[in-house]
Order: C-alpha cells, then structure tokens, then sequence
C-alpha cells in the first residue's frame, strides 16, 4: 500500500469526489464578489495598479513644480481646473495636498494592500497547500473594505477644498485645523474615515494570512519546508496586526480633536491672534503612536518583497537559497526590531537625548539583519547559473536599493547626525531607495514572476528588459542627486526655493531630478501595455515556466477554485532543491519524495525515506473522507 | 534504533494537521490582539500624556464599582451556562445566557449612567484628556461589549433552537472567550484608572 502512494504524482491527479470544489459560480460571484483567493489577490493588484498610477502621476506633477518653477502650467489647467493659479502656477496648497496624497496612495493603497494584498493572497494557499484561505468570506470582505477606503480617498481628490495636505504623516495641529490648510477640512474627515476602513482591511486580511499558515499547510509542510515568500508574509501579517490597531487608536483620538472638541493632541493654539479654546493636548503624542505604527509600516511594506526576492534569485541562480534559517531568522529579528525604533523618526522633538541615543542603537542594530539578508542574497547569486528574466533582473534591482538606500539609513538613525538631515531630500532620498523603490521592485519582480500562474500566459520579455532598464536607470537618477540636495540643507515638502539665495544654486540638479522621474513615470507604461496586453494576447504559460520547486507550479494552467483537482499533494522536501549534486535535473520539486532521487539524496535524506513511506499512508487513509 | 523508527513511522501515519486549533477560534484570538494593541496603545497614550502635566484629577463614578461586580457575575453565570451546555442540559444553559445577556445589558446602562453622574460633577467629554479619556476608555470598551452581546444572542438563539449540543460547542467557546476577555478587559480599565489618576 505504502509504495503505490509514495508518488505524489500519481495521487496529485486522482479525482476522489473533490468535485464540489469548482463549482461554477455566475458572474457576480466568480469576478465581482469573489470568496477565491486568487481572483482576491487579482482584485487587489489591479487596484492596486490603478493607485500607483495616480500615485505616480501627482508625484510628476509637483516634481515639475520643483523642477521647473518657471514654468507654466497653463496646459494643466483642462485638468487641475481651479489648481492652477491665474499665473499658470501650481496651487501652493495643492502642491501641499500632491505630496500628501502621493505618500499616502504609495505608502498604504499600493505597497501596502497592492502588495501584500495580493502576493499574499495569491502565494500562501497556492505555496502551503491549501484549497483556499481559512475564511474566504472574510477575504472577500477584505478587499471590500479597501475598495470602500479607496472609493473614499478618491472622492476625497475631488472636493473644492482639496484632498488631505498635512503631510502623509497627518501630524496635528496642521491636520487637525481647518483653519491651518484647507485640506485640513472635508479631505482630511474623508482620509481618516478612509484610513479607518482601510485598518479593518488589513486586520481581515492579516488574520486570514496567519491563520491560514499556522493551520492550512498541507501534510509534509514543516515550518522549516515553508518557501521564505511564506515567512515573509507571515512575518507582515503578524505585524500589521500588531501595529495598525495602534494607527486606529490615533485616528480615533484625531477624529475626537477635529469633530467633537477634545484636546488629546492641541494645545495653546492661536490663530489671528484669537486662542483656541484647546488646552492640555500634545501633538508629540500624536507622532509618538503614528510611528508606533509607522515604522512598522515600512517592513510591512519591505518584508513582502524581500521573501518575494529571496524566491526568485534562489530560481533563477538555479541554487538554493544560501543561509535560509538565517533568511527566516533576520526576518523575525527585523520585525521585533521594528516596534522598539520608532522615536528615531523623532530625535527633533525635543527628546531627552539619552533616549535619542537608546533609539539610536536600536536603530543601527537593524543593519546587522539588513546586512544578513542581503550577504544571502549575494552568496546565492555566486556561482549561479544565473538567468536573466526580467523578474530576476527586478529582483537585482531591489537588492540594489536595499544597500544604497540601507546605508544612508545609518546616517539618518544616528540623533546627532540627524540634527541637520532632518526633513531634508536626504530623507526622501533613503526612504524611496530603501522602502519606496525596493518595495515596488519586489512587486514588479513578483508580477512578472507568478504572471504565467495567474492569468495562463507569459509577459513579453523584452519590454520586461526595457521596462527595467528604463525604470532601474530613472530611480537612481530620480533619487541619487536627492542626497545631495538634502545636504545641502534642502527642506522637504516645500513648494518653492527660489526665494531662498541659498537655494538658488542647485535648478539645475532638480531639473534633472524632474527629468527622470518623468522617464521613470512614462516606462511604467510600457509594464501596463505588457501586462493587459499579455493577459489577452501573451504567449501561452507552460505549467512551470521558470522550473521551480514550490507547490504553486503543480497546479493545472488555470487553477479552479479548490486549487488541485484532486488530493492536495504532499510536501516531502524544502522548496530550494536547485542544481543539487547527482540529480537529474536542475531542480527537485517539493512534491517529490527522496525515495525518489537516490541518486542525489544526502546521507540525512536517505534515513527520512522510511518515514515518508509512514506519511504516505497517511495520505491513503485520507482518501476515505 | 529500529524500534524508534517504527514509533516515528506511527506518528506521521496520523493524517494529522499541523495544530489542532480550530482557525475561527484561531482566528478570534488574532482579533483579541488587535483589541488589546487598541487598548494597550490608548492607555498608554494616558501614561505618556499624564507624565507631561496639567492634568485634573478627578473620582470615577461610584457606579462603575457596580458595573465591574455586575460582569464579573456575568462571566461566572457565562461560564456556568458552558458546563451546563457540555451536559446537554438545555434549559439552564438558556437561564443562565439570559442572565448573562440581561447582566451585560445591565452593565452597558450602568456605563452609561456613571457618564451621567461624570456630567453631573462637571466632568466632560470636551475638557482635559484626562477627562476625556475616561470617556474615551470606557465609551469604546462598551462598543466592544455590545458586539459580545450581539454574540451572545447570536449563541442564546442556537441554543434555544436546540442546535446547541455538547459535541457542537466552538461558537459557544468563541462567544465565551470573547466574553470572558471583555471582562477583563473592563477590569484591567477600572484598575488602570483609579490607579493612574
């Protein structure tokens, strides 16, 4: 009995009344109100493309601002209408709402829920093993919930009074008074009700990640046998749970401030030389619990990323992943590190500097995982048999940025240092390499990678490599001369320098700036025409394009609801079994059992094989059901 | 060392899953966490405000000492209704639901009146955080208290449809845990609050 059922193969196609599993649904439940996972996470991407791109064009918009303030901006005005001055000039206080808006869309909408949202979605049931996640209902809730926080923020672009304008980071008194900015008004009720909707996405979406990953994995499938993409998002899940109830409790505490009269966060306040009848509040409060979510927000926004990375260098160096428990554990020791950070984003608030230096330490001991991670990513690559996709070439790309923008992070974390390099375009500068453009890349990369999975066919390759080029060139280009500019003392989030002398020297460095994030923008394009055209029109997808090893690729072209038509099949080996001595191919799937490959099998793995025979029965005695 | 193969071999012949944890109930202790971070978050924004001064102190409302025995009695009488439930013994199980739903609502007005006597002695919502902090703790602990008694309803209707069996009881559990959790929670508020006046 044993030895029939040691080949997962063979089980893997068996039909044993799993029928009911792809049942056909009409149009509304199969594309609209989906419980599938995987038309989920494609709900998720799409909206998520969607907001990056009006996310990106506002950012061209207030860099032709700063790049070219000389210029009008007359030819807008069909579109920005009452934004643009009677001058041809950019609103001030709309600049103010772009930069808001910019960060919030990228920040939350296209990192945080275009990422997690779908990668999650779509890997951790295709890659545990698992029919669905462990609610499918609540999953569908989720991305309603965000669809409702992002027909809130969008509505919020449109009002006369402008979107929010305090900054991403909504710090009060700024975004607490109307009478500070106009987008201080109705925008920011709508951010925040906005916001709020969003927190119960995440939190739906976050406690369906982990419970599906500690329950849902299939027979075979050890913490230890998980792919780091898992790890990852199970690391962000755990905490975005951790960390957004605390955003939640500061929204509430701003909506009691702004609607009902409270001083949590005011205090001592005039206007016009008229007092506000606030006191007692303290808005360092306010960025105290911010950045108890903030900084954790960055690693929620870079972990998912990182596994993303780790899965597609191991594949397409044709190596195993070098170093995985340290893979898992600098994961695990970045995401506790990330909650005892956060006042570094506050060393000018006039903090005990003993306590600046704490958080000082803790900051630049995050560079001791960092440094790990991307050690790993490197020794995987020697010596590799490497293939240029370009999902690998993103994937180069975001270990790149994660080391040229990680070390202006050392900079910035030092209290001292920071003295004179806060909120300068040094800042902006670190904080897009490090967190913007890394992120994005892992999302790219993954989009082309898992492509052929999600939608049966392959993306055009070689606007993949111009994409790249393009975009990989524009980003340094875009955020390298910002370092300079940062040290030269340039404040960030100012809408004009020329009036400044001091100032006046570096146009033509923002010009450049300008340029390239104009070039940068425009190869986003060409991704979008590769992508909806491929849908459509691209080559068809073979079952494992790119000859990995993870459960995902043992699925059919088109998986149905259910993911397997028969028995989900069962995990006997880790995910990174590349080009390993003695075997016959350059890869050993997961699904295969070392009772199989004796010709490659370590000393170790041939003692597992009369264990394997055990679970394989195991498997049997689970046809009854 | 052949005997310890074959044990090993009788261990992964269980087609068993990796934790033996129902994912709802799983589930609803991930809620629980991000109930407490809400918590945990607020309350120490108060420590961190309270360091910083100008803070009136002021007595809490005689009647939350009411409100706390109320729903430590409903935790009990919540916790009687699940042994009871465990030996199918339906009618008490509703009794004591009722009792424990009729105690939960008893402690929302009760709530609700300690705000009318913090009015009374010119306590406000709209003043010093540390008077609208109060307010602030205890308004959102109720909100949470009326989605248990949403469950709680929710488990009494089952029960008294007769689907409530000893071998069936997760959504019981869930609903007590829930319940339970709440009470404490309310607990730990009223300590925190008279303590950290």
């Amino acid at each position: 009995m044993a030895t029939t059922t040691i080949q997962p193969q063979t089980t893997v196609h068996h039909d044993d009344g799993h029928e009911h599993e792809h049942h056909e649904g009409n149009f509304w439940t199969t594309y609209v109100f989906s419980q599938d996972h995987k038309t989920i996470a494609k709900q998720f991407l799409i909206t998520g493309m969607a907001w990056a791109l009006i996310g990106g064009l506002f950012s061209v918009i207030f860099r032709l601002q700063l790049g070219f303030p000389e210029a009008t901006l007359e030819w807008l005005r069909p579109v920005l209408g009452g934004w643009i001055t009677p001058e041809g000039k950019l609103d001030p206080e709309f600049y103010l709402s772009l930069v808001t808006m910019h960060g919030t869309i990228m920040v939350f909408f296209v990192l945080t829920a275009g990422l997690s949202g779908t990668f999650s979605n779509f890997l951790i049931p295709l890659q545990v093993g698992a029919r669905d996640m462990a609610s499918g209902f609540m999953n569908m809730l989720s991305y309603w919930f965000f669809f409702l926080s992002s027909a809130v923020m969008f509505v919020s672009l449109f009002l006369s009074t402008g979107p929010a304008s305090g900054g991403w980071t909504v710090y009060p008194p700024l975004s607490a008074l109307p009478q500070a900015i106009q987008g201080s008004g109705l925008g920011m009720t709508l951010w925040l009700v906005s916001m709020a909707l969003f927190i119960v996405s995440t939190l739906l979406g976050g406690i369906n990640y982990i419970t599906t990953v500690i329950n849902m994995r299939t027979n075979g499938m050890s913490f230890t046998k998980m792919p780091l993409t898992i790890w990852a998002f199970f690391f962000t899940a755990i905490i975005g749970l951790l960390s957004f109830p605390v955003l939640f409790s500061a929204a509430l505490l701003l909506i009691f401030d702004r609607s009902f009269g409270t001083s949590f966060f005011l205090s001592d306040i005039y206007i016009a030389g008229e007092a506000l009848s606030n006191v007692g509040g303290s808005p360092i409060l306010f960025q105290h619990l911010f950045w108890f979510l903030g900084h954790p927000e960055v690693y929620i926004v870079l972990l998912p990323a990182l596994g993303i990375t780790s899965e597609i260098i191991a594949t397409n160096s044709r190596k195993p992943i070098f170093g995985y428990k340290a893979m898992v554990g600098s994961m695990m020791f970045i995401a506790i590190l990330s909650f005892i950070v956060w006042a570094h984003h506050m060393f000018v608030t006039g903090m005990n500097p003993f306590l600046g230096s704490i958080f000082t330490i803790l900051t630049l001991i995050i560079a001791v995982p960092s440094a790990v991670k991307i050690f790993n990513y490197v020794t995987t690559l020697w010596g590799g048999n490497i293939r240029f996709t370009p999902a690998m070439l993103f994937s180069l790309g975001l270990v790149s940025f994660f080391l040229t923008g990680g070390i202006t992070g050392l900079f910035l974390g030092n209290s001292a240092v920071d003295i004179q390099l806060h909120d300068t375009y040094f800042v902006v500068a670190h904080f897009h390499l490090v967190m913007g453009s890394a992120s994005f890349f892992g999302m790219i990369a993954g989009v082309y990678h898992w492509f052929p999975k999600m939608f049966g066919r392959m993306m055009d390759d070689r606007l993949g490599y111009i994409h790249f080029w393009m975009t990989f060139v524009g980003v340094y280009l875009v955020f390298f001369p910002m370092h300079y500019i940062g040290i030269a003392g340039f404040p960030r989030r100012y809408y004009s320098w020329t009036n400044f002398e001091t100032f006046s020297g570096w146009t033509d460095l923002n010009m450049l700036v300008s340029i390239a994030a104009i070039l940068t923008l425009s190869a986003q394009f060409i991704f979008m025409f590769n992508f909806i055209y491929s849908i459509f029109r691209g080559k068809l997808a073979p079952a494992n394009p790119w000859n990995s090893t993870t459960l995902e690729w043992t699925t059919p072209r088109f998986p149905q609801h259910g993911n397997w038509p028969g028995e989900i099949p069962t995990v006997y080996r880790w995910p990174y079994d590349y080009s390993k001595p003695g075997a016959k191919e350059d890869f050993i799937p997961q699904t295969v059992p070392y009772s199989e490959t004796p010709e490659s099998n370590l000393k170790h793995e041939n003692d597992l094989i009369k264990l394997e025979m055990g679970s394989g029965s195991g498997v049997v005695t689970g046809n009854g059901h | 060392m052949s005997d310890m193969k074959i044990e090993n071999m009788r261990i992964v012949e269980e087609p068993k899953k990796p934790l033996a944890m129902n994912p709802k109930k799983f589930g609803l202790w991930l809620f629980l966490t991000t109930v407490v971070m809400v918590f945990a978050s607020l309350t120490s924004a108060y420590i961190v405000r309270r360091a910083e001064g100008d803070w009136k102190i002021f007595e809490l409302p005689s009647l939350f000492y009411w409100t706390s025995i109320a729903i430590v009695i409903s935790s009990i009488t919540m916790h009687m209704a699940y042994l009871y439930a465990k030996k199918d013994n339906r009618e008490m199980v509703q009794t004591l639901l009722t009792i424990t739903g009729l105690l939960g609502i008893a402690f929302l007005i009760g709530q609700f009146y300690g705000w009318v006597q913090l009015v009374s002695s010119k306590i406000y919502f709209v003043g010093n955080p540390s008077e609208s902090f109060v307010y602030v703790l205890s308004g959102l602990h109720g909100l949470h208290l009326v989605s248990g008694v949403i469950f709680l309803a929710v488990v009494w209707r089952k029960s008294a449809l007769g689907k409530l069996v000893s071998g069936n009881l997760a959504q019981f559990e869930m609903c007590m845990t829930y319940w339970h959790f709440l009470g404490g929670l309310w607990l730990y508020l009223f300590l925190f609050l008279s303590l950290y006046r």
